[in-house]
């Protein structure tokens, strides 16, 4: 069945519809181990409902997606989520728990005992360049943004899932603070050998982090390329996008 | 002031007896909509199809007025239908809107990101509700609770009008006998409990709200669990001190003083004489006895003739004392199962009344006497007494009256004043209010028998009768022993010297009995 075994995520001609309207449709892509893709578009492009048929918060109506060679609708949602960190802007902590009790949900539900989730989250707050020892008894209200996008990431990864998506994780920030986390990030990202798929409108965004940049223009895929490439592509959305850096 | 302080310093066992009460309605009723709301609440996140029905419905519910609620559930319940289970009834249904309507509001509000991230990291419905909505929603769903609570606290004043006792026993008492010091003593124990819950329940949610968490989160989550326990053992402790044990006579009374005397005078007969427990269930509204009576939920009431003859067994009133009673007690028995005792004596009808000074000039002894001065006369009637069927249009038939203007309407209370007052000069009253002696009137005999008899009598049930039979001739003992001048006495001690009942019936017992 697979077509590509080193394919982590592949989209199967997939489409998707909500309320009747189709989001997404004709989808057909795959995505390697350890690559990290960025979904690049407007809003409203479909670059969130792309993210959600791979953690089945969304089923195709039309065609397959299949996370490590099986169809998302044969996983039982809740493995398949457990499996897949999620980071979004930053209304995704949970304003009643701690930074420490808001990374360890996942290992938490997976049952850890308390010794291996404390060295867990102290392990990760380093990871993200927070202090554990000021930072994992304090609630997000107490935080930054930038801090609090942090904690988003360190929980993502909490139970080392081999797949990350993150749907605009530094859209609410400020400029420097902004590029600053891009920076770690990208770093990040390319010590931790995840396969990641990032959802951005902005297109700097896109060239720091991607290793192939995957452009939506209405519910579809019109360029799938690394970012050397896309800079040289014909087609007009991307080049509108690659113009608007100047 | 002082008179407030003195009541509640000589009724504190009372007034602590009528708190439990009123606390136990409420707590039962309270966790019961509780147990039952919130998971409706959730339950309606989950089918948001269902929630504007099911709101619509408890909104309905909330909109009915409590009187008319219980008037609702009194024939639904059977046998249950009225005391304590009816009261928690409605009181639930109340309490189900603010409790739903919280809970799910509450869970909705929380923020779709936050449900999402919950969502896309795996969490089961079971675990994003329990970890992220219900924490969220807490203080929300507090709020409802609290202001359930508070309108329970308030509407369970009313149940006592259908026997479910609590602090509105006084409040009725008080409006029933303008006694502004048994309304304060009912409505202030009320009041303090309305406001401690509003104030503690608004800690709790206060100290909830999300983003408030850390530790005063924990202490508060203490709280409110250690609250529910501390509840939930309230109830099982009271629920067991306020049941009443099977093995004993109840004795009911309507809701006006001379009921409440009979029902004690009934009462303290059969304790003293046969030795059985009794239960007083006194003060029930409309024709809650009769039902009870039916129900089995009350062994003995004084009932009188007439209003058995025209409002329960729907005939058209005749005046013939003897044949009344005679087919009352008949038709109760095949009809109701239910005995009727020897008459007690007085009858409570209507009274013609005149000034006593006037009946002493003119030598005025009965209503035909009377007649022929109504001319001269000014009249001044109650609205019932203007509105029955055995009322004004007939009687001033019968005895061919002609006032020198159309009757004057009035409240019954006042038209006595008025009379005093020499405002009108012919009234219709009571004929066992306690004021015609105080103020001085005269009542005219009726002696063309246009009022259809209202002799009073027990009222028993077969079942309790067959069990005790000593009870008949405990209550026959008070057969013919009240006269109309007695049970007047006996209501002015009352109401208008404010005297204890208990007091004044156990005076006349042991004036008429002991020989």
């Amino acid at each position: 069945m697979p077509t590509n075994d080193s394919a982590v995520i592949e989209f199967r001609d997939a489409s998707a519809r909500a309320g009747g309207k189709t989001m997404v449709e004709g989808l057909s892509f795959q995505i390697a181990q350890g690559e990290t893709l960025v979904l690049l578009g407007r809003s409203g492009s479909g670059k969130t409902t792309t993210l959600k048929l791979i953690n089945r918060l969304l089923d195709p109506a039309e065609g397959a997606v299949c996370v490590e060679q099986k169809s998302t609708t044969e996983w039982d949602a809740i493995r398949l989520r457990r499996r897949i960190g999620y980071v979004i802007q930053e209304t995704g902590l949970f304003p009643h728990f701690t930074v420490e009790r808001n990374i360890s949900v996942v290992p938490r539900l997976e049952g850890w005992d308390e010794a291996r989730i404390r060295a867990r989250v102290v392990e990760l707050l380093e990871l993200v360049g927070l202090d554990a020892g000021s930072f994992a008894h304090r609630y997000p209200h107490e935080l930054s943004g930038g801090q609090r996008q942090r904690v988003g990431v360190a929980r993502a990864l909490a139970a080392d899932p081999p797949i990350i998506l993150m749907d605009e994780p530094f859209g609410a920030l400020d400029p420097l603070t902004r590029a600053e986390l891009q920076r770690e990030f990208a770093q990040l990202s390319r010590s931790l050998h995840k396969t990641i798929v990032f959802v951005t409108h902005d297109v700097r965004e896109a060239f720091a982090l991607a290793s192939r940049i995957g452009l939506f223009k209405d519910g579809r895929l019109v360029e799938i390329s690394e970012p050397a490439a896309f800079a040289r592509s014909e087609n007009e959305e991307a080049r509108a996008f690659c113009e608007s850096l100047n | 002031m002082t008179d407030l302080i003195n009541f509640f310093i000589k009724n504190r066992a009372d007034i602590f007896q009528l708190t439990l009460e009123h606390l136990f309605l409420v707590a039962v009723s309270i966790l019961a909509a509780a147990a039952i709301g919130i998971p409706v609440g959730i339950f309606l996140t989950r089918r948001p199809a269902w929630s504007k029905p099911v709101l619509a419905v408890t909104n309905i519910l909330q909109t009915i007025p409590s009187l008319a609620l219980f008037g609702f559930l009194i024939p639904l319940l059977g046998s249950y239908g009225i005391g304590r289970v009816p009261a928690i009834i409605a009181l639930f249904l109340y309490s189900l809107l603010p409790i739903i309507r919280n809970t799910f509001t509450g869970i909705q509000g929380v923020d779709a990101g936050v449900r999402e991230a919950a969502r896309g990291m795996g969490m089961t419905d079971w675990q994003m509700l329990a970890q992220v909505e219900l924490p969220l929603a807490m203080s929300v769903i507090i709020a409802g609770l609290r202001v359930a609570t508070v309108i329970s606290v308030g509407t369970a004043t009313i149940a006592a009008a259908i026997g479910a006792g609590g602090l509105g026993t006084y409040i009725f008492r008080g409006l029933r006998m303008s006694d502004n010091i048994l309304i304060l003593a009912g409505a202030i124990p009320a009041a303090v409990m309305a406001l401690a819950a509003d104030f503690t329940l608004g800690l709790i949610e206060r100290r909830l709200a999300p983003g408030r968490a850390k530790a005063a989160g924990k202490t508060a989550k203490l709280a409110f669990a250690t609250g529910i326990v501390a509840l939930v053992a309230f109830v099982i402790v009271t629920s067991g001190v306020l049941s009443k044990k099977s093995e004993r006579i109840v004795v009911g009374s309507k809701d006006f003083t001379e009921q409440v005397i009979l029902g004690e005078m009934i009462a303290q007969v059969i304790e003293a004489k046969t030795g059985l427990a009794v239960e007083r269930k006194f003060e029930l509204g409309g024709d809650l006895c009769h039902r009870a009576m039916i129900a089995g939920e009350m062994d003995i009431y004084v009932e009188y003739t007439g209003t058995a003859f025209t409002a329960i067994l729907k005939h058209q009133p005749i005046t013939d004392p003897r044949k009344v009673y005679d087919q009352v007690k008949r038709e109760y028995l095949s009809e109701f199962g239910l005995e009727w005792m020897e008459p007690l004596g007085f009858e409570n009808t209507f009274a013609i009344l005149v000034r006593g000074a006037e009946a002493e000039r003119l030598n005025l002894k009965t209503i035909s006497d009377a007649a022929r001065y109504a001319p001269q006369w000014r009249a001044g009637f109650g609205q019932d007494f203007m509105s029955r069927e055995d009322g004004y249009a007939g009687f001033a038939r019968v005895y061919g009256l002609k006032f020198s203007a159309q009757p004057r309407e009035m409240d019954l209370s006042l038209s006595y004043r008025a009379l005093a007052a020499a405002q009108v000069d012919l009234i219709a009253g009571n004929s066992t209010d306690g004021l015609i002696d105080k103020l001085g009137l005269v009542q005219l005999q009726d002696d063309r028998r246009y009022f259809p008899p209202y002799e009073a009598a027990a009222v028993v049930r077969r079942e309790a009768l067959q069990r005790y039979p000593q009870i008949a001739a405990a209550i026959n003992d008070l057969a013919g022993k009240i006269t109309d001048a007695e049970m007047r006495r006996l209501n002015l001690a009352v109401d208008g010297e404010s005297r204890d009942v208990r007091e004044v019936v156990r005076e006349f017992l042991s004036s008429k009995l002991e020989h």
